[in-house]
Formats: structure tokens, sequence, C-alpha cells
């Protein structure tokens, strides 16, 4: 396990370092610049700016200097805001993406299994035709359409809920809601078809065989095995939602990463993209690790091949 | 039975879920909705007077000297004021300076400020503080981006130009700060004494009133900066010499300004405090308005404006900005003026701004706005009246024509390229079919991100471009010397002497008739040579809740909350 470990780690260290120089190389290469605006501005005030930032830099020598910086974990400076550095961004927008993508799996996955285990228990019987209704919807329907309906009614019409920013409670839900309907209705689909799969098990037919109750056998066999292929996927999608908010983040005015990233990225702010994409990398490889971990400790046929040899 | 009994498992976990998302949410409140969660304003008005706006974006710099945009702006303007001041009515009057006089040639500048004017920390507002400010600006080391606003001073170009050494040579640094000081003592800003502050232009320079009240004109306490250097960058350490101080400033999230009690003029200041949301969605800001968290918006959703017309809350204040087309004066057939002339005369546009705009804005037919005052004698736009018209059969001749004496038979492929904007792509797509139907021309459509766009045209990579201009200061020049041939502002590539000659003369005189009368005949020659089509003057649409009264909107800015009030 240790090796396995070791050996996973270094792998990971390896990717971030890829990310980090192809996130450069591109950047650098997409056209425009940070301090472009509409009718240009004198060559001295463009000069002054480039070498205030050290843009004027070879290009090998601002990637080193990068790389210096984030062995002491100082991801830069941003070029659009001389009030905030990326590490600020990081620091106070990356707890309020997670709590936001937290709590919006809290809704996902306990609705998502409900719903998968509920429409495969009543095959094409109503129960199965709504949930999957609302697993349709969930997934094609985007979130920025169902945020700016979900703002309308509960909030404009009905005034149950405020429309924006992240003060309170209750600012919390409407974007919570947005958020979680895509993974939900994934989590739902998947449920179903994993339990339907299950049910005609061999095992199931024993279970039942043996006298055991429908509930149990259900909740001790079926769910159980069933619940392994969305245990897989659920890394990416805790990832997903966490670091792909930026649409609910910038409809509710929530000042998260996700915002911070898709500006960075207008604004040609490249110390913000270099520095969430590294950001967002760590913690997408830090989950999919996890989720392997966890895969192997709900399903002990799965060994790790340190182990068994 | 048991199937009921699972639905009521259902139903219970169903709840449970909704709680436990709570709890996930529970952060430092609980279930109260927090201020302004209501539309009900019965309670708030009662109380202190806080105003409720949004400033669309995070500030970059509350820095006079390192702000950048409206987002950083709207906030300095509330907070801090420069040697004069705009009235409601766009008059410029005293602010910290209570008089000024002028040298003959309009080159010396000698401002006197008020007695007993202070810093929001109680430090008394000085003329050092001034020059300490304006020299920060033009300073290379700092980095300002809107240094060539003072480029009007004597050896600001000059200071602010110097190229910085990249050596870590520490004789080298001492050489260069040495040359550095020589340069900054040549600026042409001087403060006599704590209350005299005498400032010496490279040039004449009429508007030079208007651009000291101008937020890179604006001081900042030496004091505070030098024991500070980031002092702008949080409420507790913010220290300002306008009606409101900040107070609060939650990053990304929203900002708080308070009445200033060492402000001269407080007793004119009503609101107690002003509060901002930092929304970027115009439809979210627009949302909490309807839903009363926000007291006025501005900018209103494209697709709402329409909706508004008769609304008692909508206002449509003026803005000192024109919509116009590039064109790349450098590429056939664009580089014929009876080419160019064709296209702007086959563009109705009456119908974009009614139809397709829909934001009360004024069809263009000639490149100032109106709101300008041509000193005493009325408006400079309405002065000139309309350079052009529209007439689709003589666009039809003067386009054969043109591609003739370019030696082409038909008009070659073009497109217009534009930023990502819902707005910009249905005007060019507008305009894409009256031309096809009025000159049979296929012109194609590029929608490219504004920093390609900017990157584009500044490199000549285009046919037409989608552009608009804001004019900095209440002149026309702020238009008209954008075209000269070497202006930095010159995307069109366009040269003529003769404009280039009036804009001359209207740049070096002090006389408002001669200036004016110059810039008049330069424009003249600007939409007969059409180097760009103008299609419509902005407006500054916005909505304001009926309560609140004293906003104003001067032409070059954001509307004003400063002498704003909330009523019963």
């Amino acid at each position: 396990m240790l090796r396995y470990s070791l050996n996973r780690l270094f792998w990971a260290i390896i990717t971030i370092w890829a990310v980090i120089t192809i996130t450069f190389i591109v950047m650098h290469s997409i056209p425009g610049n940070p301090f472009a605006r509409e009718g240009a501005m004198p060559k001295a005030v463009y000069d002054n700016l480039q070498a205030y930032y050290n843009l004027d830099k070879p290009k090998v020598v601002q990637y080193f200097l990068y790389l210096k910086g984030l062995l002491h974990f100082d991801f830069g400076p941003s070029l659009k805001s001389q009030s905030i550095t990326v590490n600020d961004y990081i620091r106070t927008g990356f707890p309020i993406s997670l709590h936001l993508g937290l709590q919006a799996m809290a809704i996902a996955i306990p609705f998502g299994l409900i719903f998968g285990v509920v429409a495969s228990l009543f095959k094409n019987r109503w129960p199965d035709y709504v949930s999957m209704i609302l697993a349709i919807i969930g997934i094609s329907v985007p979130s920025f359409i169902l945020a700016t309906v979900l703002i309308n009614y509960f909030a404009v019409e009905w005034k149950l809920f405020p429309v924006a920013t992240w003060k309170s409670w209750a600012h919390t839900v409407l974007p919570s809601i947005s958020l979680a309907l895509s993974p939900m209705a994934f989590i739902a689909r998947l449920m179903r078809s994993s339990m339907l799969e299950v049910m005609g098990q061999d095992y199931i037919l024993t279970a039942k065989a043996k006298g055991l109750g429908k509930s149990m056998v259900i909740i001790k066999h079926a769910i159980r095995n069933a619940i392994l292929p969305v245990v897989t996927v659920l890394g990416i999608l805790i990832a997903n939602v966490v670091t792909g908010s930026f649409i609910v983040e910038s409809i509710f005015g929530i000042p998260g990463m996700g915002e911070m990233f898709v500006k960075g990225i207008f604004n040609r702010d490249y110390p913000v993209i270099l520095g969430s994409t590294v950001f967002y990398s760590v913690i997408l490889i830090l989950l999919i690790f996890i989720v392997d971990i966890a895969y192997t400790w709900i399903d002990p046929r799965i060994k790790v091949s340190g182990e068994s040899k | 039975m048991k199937k009921k009994s699972f639905y009521s498992f259902f139903a219970v976990f169903l709840a449970a879920m909704l709680m436990l998302a709570g709890c996930f949410g529970g952060k430092e409140e609980t279930a109260k909705p927090a201020d302004g969660d209501s539309g009900k304003k019965t309670e708030e008005t009662k109380g202190p007077k806080v105003l409720k706006l949004n400033n669309t974006e995070e500030p970059g710099a509350l820095h006079p000297g390192l702000a950048q945009g409206t987002h950083d702006s709207w906030i300095l303007e509330g907070t801090f004021e420069g040697l004069t001041k705009k009235t409601p009515e766009g008059k410029i009057v005293e602010g910290m300076a209570e008089k000024w006089e002028t040298s003959e040639d309009g080159l010396t500048w000698t401002f006197h400020l008020r007695d007993g004017i202070k810093w929001s920390n109680g430090d008394p507002v000085t003329a050092e503080d001034f020059e300490y400010a304006w020299k920060f600006v033009l300073n290379p080391k700092n980095a300002s981006t809107y240094a060539y606003q003072l480029y009007y001073l004597k050896g600001g170009t000059e200071f602010n130009s110097f190229k910085l050494t990249k050596s870590k040579d520490s004789k080298k640094l001492a050489e260069q700060d040495k040359k550095l000081k020589e340069l900054e003592d040549k600026v042409g800003v001087k403060a006599k004494d704590e209350k005299t502050l005498e400032v010496t232009l490279a040039s004449s320079t009429p508007y030079f009133l208007d651009l000291t009240s101008f937020y890179t004109y604006y001081p900042i306490s030496k004091k505070v900066q030098e024991a500070t250097p980031k002092w702008y960058t949080e409420a507790s350490t913010f220290v300002s010499n306008g009606p409101f101080k900040l107070t609060e400033w939650k990053h990304k999230e929203s900002l708080k300004i308070e009445k200033n009690e060492n402000y001269y003029d407080k007793d004119n200041i009503k609101l107690d405090a002003v509060t901002f949301a930092v929304i970027d969605q115009e439809t979210t800001a627009y949302q909490m308005y309807q839903n009363g968290e926000l007291d006025m918006v501005y900018p209103i959703p494209q697709d709402v404006l329409p909706t508004l017309k008769d609304n008692k809350e909508f206002h449509n204040g003026p803005d000192l900005s024109t919509y116009y087309f590039n064109l790349n004066n450098k590429v056939k057939p664009f580089n014929n003026a009876k080419v160019r002339k064709a296209l702007a005369m086959a563009i109705d546009r009456k119908t974009i701004v009614e139809n397709v705009a829909q934001g009360g804005q004024q069809p263009a037919y000639s490149i100032v706005p109106p709101g300008i005052p041509e000193g005493d004698n009325g408006d400079y736009q309405e002065n000139g009246g309309d350079l052009f018209s529209e007439n689709v059969d003589e666009a039809k001749k003067l386009l054969t024509e043109g591609l003739k004496e370019e030696g082409l038979s038909k008009m070659p492929k073009f497109s217009i390229v534009y930023n990502t904007n819902e707005a910009h792509k249905k005007i060019a797509e507008a305009i894409q079919e009256m031309w096809r139907k009025n000159l049979d021309i296929n012109v194609t459509l590029e929608n490219v991100e504004f920093q390609v766009k900017i990157d584009r045209e500044h490199a000549g990579d285009y046919q037409i471009s989608r552009a608009g201009w804001i004019g900095d200061y209440v002149d026309p020049m702020t238009f008209m010397d954008l075209w000269v041939s070497d202006g930095p502002y010159n995307d069109a590539k366009w040269s003529n002497k003769e404009y280039d000659q009036y804009i001359k003369v209207a740049k070096e005189s002090m006389d408002t008739a001669t200036r004016m009368d110059a810039m008049h005949k330069a424009e003249k020659i600007l939409m007969d040579e059409m180097p760009v089509l103008p299609i419509y003057f902005y407006t500054k649409p916005y909505v304001l809740k009926e309560n609140v009264t004293g906003f104003f909107t001067p032409i070059n800015r954001y509307p004003q909350y400063i002498y704003a009030d909330i009523e019963n």
C-alpha cells in the first residue's frame, strides 16, 4: 500500500508540473495581453507596466520565476487588481467554492441515489418516469438557466430567498440547488442502471431464495453492490462541482474561486489563470487519489498492484 | 401498506436532506434574513440612511494614482475630492481649491486650497499632498496605467518615459534614482506653501480645469503613503479626503463607505452610508433591484430596457461616448473615401437605435456626442449639426465610383470584427443586412474576444471593427484628437494633414471661439473622409427607487450618489 501510494504521489507531482508547463505555454500563446484597452496606451505606460510585472523578461525566465514562487507557495500578484494577490484569491475564494460545492453534493448524492433506487424498483412505472424525467431535466437544463428560473420565482416573485451575494444561510440555498441538479441527475441515472443490473444477478436470487426480506435484499445486497460505479465517479463529480461552479458563482455574485478563473482568462491575468489551474489540478488529483483508496476499501476484490505480489 | 411506509420514509428523508443542506450552509448566521433580504424598505428609512448600490466588479485599486476603470472610480469619486469638482449641472466648481489663477498664456495655474480641509484621519490636506500624488502617478516605478492623464504637466511625459534599468547593481540603481529625482524635480507641479499649488503645463490646455476634477488628479496623503504603502487595499488603513470614507471592504463581496465627518461640506451630504455589492451579472443585479436588495442599477440588461420606457423609476442620463465602426484605411478598398462614405450612407441608424440597441441612444451623424458646451455659445454638437446624411441612391453611386477608382468591379470579401457581446452582435447583423440590401455587398461577421479585437485593431489586422470611445474630459478634443496622423488611438490608420493642422490650432489656442471653429472644421473633414463610421451616441439608462433623490449624471461619469438622499 505504501509503495502504491508513493508511486501515485510521484505521478501526481509529474502531472502537476505538466499542467503548470502546458498552461504557461498555452497562456502565453493566446493573443491579447493583460494591459490591452480600447485605444492604445502610450508606449511608456505600457513598458512601465510590463517591467513592473516582469513581463518584459524572456518567457523562460518568467517560467522559472513562477516555479520559484510556487516552491514558496507564492502564486504571484493579480495583474488586474493591486488590492488582492492570487494567494488571497485562493485563500478567500476556495473555502466558499468548497462550501458551495459540498452543499450541492449534500443535496445531489442522497437525492440522486434515492431517485435512482426508486426508479429501478419501479421500473417502467410512474415513479421511474418521474425520476428519469427529473434526471433528463437535470442533465439537459444548463445551471445558468435553472439559476435564473430559481431566482425569478423563489427570490423575486415569492420573496422566499435573497437574489444574490453570500451573506447568510438563506443566500446559499438557491445556488446550491442550481449546482446540485446536474450531478444529482447523473447519479440517479447511474444508480438506476447499476441497480437494474445488480437486481438480475444470481446472488440476489439466492438471497431471495434463502428467504431474506425484500428490503433487506435491496439494502444489504443490491444497493451496496450497485453503489460501486457511483462511488467511482464521485471524486470526479465532487471535483467538477467544487471547481466548476463558475457560472453559478457569477450569477449569484458568490466570491468563490470559479469566477476568478473565468475573469482571469478574459483579462489575460496570467498569474490568476496559472494559480487557479495549478490549484484546481491539485484538488482534482487529490480527489481521484482518495476515490482510488475508497474503491479498494468498498470492494475488497480490488487489490492494489503492490500488495498482490 | 409496505409501499405506504416506503413513501413516508422517502418524505422524511427528503426533509432530512433539506435540513442537512442547511447544516452545511450554517456559516456564521442563523436562518434570519440578512440586511436587504426583503423588499420592504419602510424599516430601513427610519434608521440610518444607507443607499445600496452595485459596483459590478471588485475594485482593482482604490488608489487615485493606480485606479484604472469605472469599478475603481465610482467609489473613489465618493471618497476623494480633487482641486475642483462638478455640480449636478456639470459646472466645474471649487473643490479642495477655493480659488485659482491662470497666466496669460494658459501655461501656469496657481491653486489656493481651502482653509481647514482634512483627511479622514484628521490630518490637514496640503498642497504637498497634491504635488506628491501627481508625481507618484508619473513615477515609472509605480507603473500607473493612467499616468498619461498627467502628461499635460511640463516634464510629465519625460519623467514617466524614463526607462528603468533591470540591473541589480547597487551603483547603477543609485545612479538611476538620481536621474529619476532630476526628472521628478522638473515636473511642473510645486507646492509653494501648505496651501498654494503651482502647476506648469507643457502646452496650453484649455480643458485643464476639467481634468483637475478627474480621479488621477486627486491628492493622496503623503504621510500615509510613505508609512503604509498598501493603505488602499484594506478599509482599516484607508485614508481619503472626500464626502465619504471607506469603512468596510469584503474583497470580491461588498464595500461600505460612510459619511466623512472631516469633510468640509458634510452638511450637504445627506446619506449616512453607501454599500456596494460586487455583482457583474447585469440580470442578477436587476433582479436584486426588483427584490429591493439594491436601490439603483446601472447598467440595465439589454432585454429589460424596452419594458422600462414608461416606468417612473427609469432614467436615461447623457453619456460622453460614441459607438462607431473602424475602417482600416490601409486596406483596399477602404482606402477610398467614396467607398467609406457609401458604407456610412447605407446604414439606417434610426432603425438600429430604436429596434436593435433599444437603450434610448441617439443616431450619430457626427463623431462628437451632444452635451459638450461650446463656451457660452450652446452645445458643440448641436452647433455643428448633422455632418452627413443617409441616402441609399447616393451610396450606390459612390460605391461604384470608389470601386472603379480602385480598379475593382465589385466589393471584395471582408468581415466586421466585433468583441463577444450580444448587443454588438445584433448591431453588426443589422448592418450586415442593410449593406446586403442597400448595396448588394456581402460581409461576414467575426466574433472575437475583447483582448483579441484590440490586438488586431492595433496591428491593423482587420477590415472593419466595432469600436466605442468614452471621452475622458468634457471637451470635443477628447474625441477629435483620436485621428491625428501619429495618434496612438488612430486604429483606422487614417491620415489627413489639413485635419492635423486644425487639431494643432485647437490644442494650442486658449481662445474658445478659435478652438471650437478649428474643431468644427476638423470634424467636417473627418465626416467627409469618413475613416470611421459613427453609428450612435450612447446614453446611460438606469433605474432608481422613487424614494431616492439627488442623483445626478455628469456626462462623463457614472450616475453620482454623493448628494443623494433617501426619503421616507
